[in-house]
């Protein structure tokens, strides 16, 4: 997961099968799912809320292909209801780190000096800390919810975009382009974004799929550990959370949920790997 | 020996990261709103004990100044009374630790078991079948949760096949062991899945080398050549790779001891965090902060140690 480097010419759009299948694949699997969220209301067949007495714990059946928990929910419509969740915690947990660590890279990386230092050193020492660790450390003073784990991922997260971006401008701003734009007289601002950043930005982007995946699970084990989205409200890693009490009778509470997670994760992977052949990027 | 000479300047390249743990876990507990001492010593503290706080952490003096009574309460090995447990934090950290560092290296050995072998087959048929197959399924486990996936073996292995203990930490060694099984495989699981891509690319690269083109000149076999020369080369990667995925490693045993209901530190840091027990939140994360960097140390001195290449 450490820095990728660009190679000059990209695959090409004509792509092998072997390329394009994970493309399609990664692809399908994310358009399923933010469908399935679109559609929630519609798709679901039950009240992912509603408790109902008399179905507690079904096993999967017809009328419920997920099986029920506990409180006589339907889990199927509580999984489709938590795709709305799970993916928006993938999507924000992964726009602020990349836009504030993009930022901070790139100034980081055209100005260099001390500016650079300061900023190097504060990466270090965030990164000393275990991610996780720190994450909660965070929660714990914001309080549990969900708005407190995305300001901890904002504050933890950018680093790595921070390190990704500087590596790359680092090289660019030495570049021809670069110094013909020096000496044309354009502004820094214009050069660092407008110069600099397209061409620095695709390692970034391809480094942003496969930190969904850890921004998704990061985001349901908080929530499973109770300090994420809190119950009733439909999100995979508290539905993993209320089923373990029954792992030894209802297996299936706990079960369709991660499967869930998995699906969701390995669609950004798949998309990743796939950008990442595309893109001509290597981690 | 001068080759080890990092091992004593190192330390001081570390002081810089140190002093910045030290300031970010006294600004997490110093922006909690409301007053301080009350946020340390909890809602039902006496006023005298409020004095008292007030006094040891200077918490009526600027912030600057406050910051130097906090490092000096914690050069004395002072970090504060847990509200919970009302013992001092470094003594409660003691008493947990011990679960956490036996999931941690067991996690770390269950890790590389499973990830060498994996490596090596895809690297040996590298652009073939088992190549292909470990590739999509170390792509398809770096999605799984550890919590889920630790559920999943619990159902599986204690629930099912009833072969394993539930959750908990027995008292012997033995009973210890036996019930570190599912929360370090768990660990280890989605450990090697990040390993299994490094060592890969790795093992590739060093069938590649000078050193195997030679030995495969000299007559020996594949498989030979593979064992001793290839492997060996792959591991300094894997080394720094553990290193590197320290602070992720720690992460996932904060979570899988929930879900195993361990008693150790990650368990104690959520814990304390349900109940505000903010003195232990902050020396638990400073303690796994220092530990990350320590384990970062001691990969380079290791490194050093197994290739004579390599000069720090």
């Amino acid at each position: 997961m450490s820095a990728g480097t660009v190679s000059s010419s990209p695959a090409g759009w004509r792509l092998r099968l072997s390329q394009r299948l994970p493309l399609v694949i990664g692809a399908g699997i994310l358009l399923f799912f933010l469908l399935l969220a679109i559609g929630a209301p519609v798709v679901a067949p039950y009240d992912p809320i509603l408790q109902n007495g008399a179905t507690r714990l079904q096993p999967p059946s017809l009328l419920h292909p997920f099986g029920t928990d506990n409180f006589g929910r339907d889990l199927l419509s509580r999984v489709i209801w938590g795709t709305r969740i799970d993916l928006q915690i993938a999507l924000i947990g992964v726009v602020f780190p990349f836009v504030i660590g993009t930022i901070v890279g790139t100034i980081a990386g055209f100005f260099g000096g001390i500016v650079d230092a300061l900023f190097m050193r504060l990466i270090d020492i965030i990164l000393a800390f275990p991610f996780l660790v720190l994450m909660l450390s965070i929660i714990a003073i914001l309080g549990p919810g969900l708005s407190s784990f995305y300001i901890a991922m904002a504050l933890v997260g950018w680093v790595s975009y921070a390190r990704l971006i500087r590596a790359q401008i680092l090289v660019l701003k030495n570049s021809d382009y670069a110094v013909a734009a020096v000496s044309l007289g354009f502004g820094r601002f214009r050069i660092m974004f407008r110069h600099l950043l397209p061409n620095a930005i695709a390692g970034s982007i391809v480094f942003a799929m496969s930190d969904a995946v850890l921004v998704l699970l990061s985001g349901a084990a908080v929530s499973y550990l109770g300090l994420g989205v809190q119950p009733p409200v439909a999100e995979w890693g508290v539905m993993v959370a209320e089923g373990q009490s029954f792992i030894t009778t209802a297996w299936w509470i706990t079960l369709f949920p991660g499967l869930s997670i998995v699906c969701l994760a390995f669609g950004f992977s798949m998309l990743g790997d796939a950008l990442g052949e595309l893109l001509g990027v290597h981690e | 020996m001068h080759r080890y000479r990092f091992v004593l300047t190192r330390p001081l390249q570390f002081l810089p990261v140190i002093f910045g743990i030290s300031v970010i876990t006294f600004i997490l507990v110093r922006l909690i709103p409301g007053d301080p001492a009350r946020n340390l010593l909890g809602a039902r503290a006496t006023p005298s004990a409020i004095a008292k706080i007030r006094a040891q952490y200077g918490l009526d003096e600027a912030m600057w100044q406050q910051y130097f009574y906090f490092v000096k309460n914690l050069a004395n090995g002072e970090m504060g009374k847990s509200i919970l447990y009302k013992i001092d934090v470094l003594k409660l950290i003691a008493t947990r630790i011990e679960p956490t560092i036996a999931l941690v290296l067991s996690s770390v050995v269950l890790s590389v078991l499973i990830a060498v072998p994996m490596a090596a087959l895809a690297a040996r048929n590298s652009g073939k079948a088992p190549d292909h197959v470990v590739r999509i399924v170390s792509t398809f486990g770096i999605g799984f949760p550890p919590f889920w996936l630790g559920l999943m073996l619990m159902i599986l292995f204690s629930v099912k096949l009833d072969l394993l203990p539930v959750s908990g930490y027995g008292e012997t060694f033995g009973d210890k062991l036996v019930h570190l099984v599912l929360p370090s495989l768990t660990v280890a699981l989605s450990l090697s899945t990040v390993l299994i891509r490094s060592l890969r690319a790795a093992m590739i690269e060093a069938l590649k080398s000078d050193v195997a083109t030679a030995a495969r000149a000299r007559g020996m076999p594949e498989r030979i050549v593979f064992w001793r020369h290839v492997v060996p080369n792959s591991l300094v990667p894997t080394i720094n790779l553990l290193a590197v995925n320290i602070g992720w490693l720690i992460g996932g045993t904060v979570v899988v001891e929930s879900v195993f209901a361990l008693p150790g530190m990650g368990q104690l840091l959520v814990r304390a965090i349900f109940s505000r027990d903010y003195m232990v939140v902050q020396g638990v994360a400073m303690v796994f902060a220092c530990a990350t960097v320590l384990v970062n140390f001691l990969a380079d001195v290791v490194t050093v140690a197994i290739d004579p290449r390599v000069k720090l």
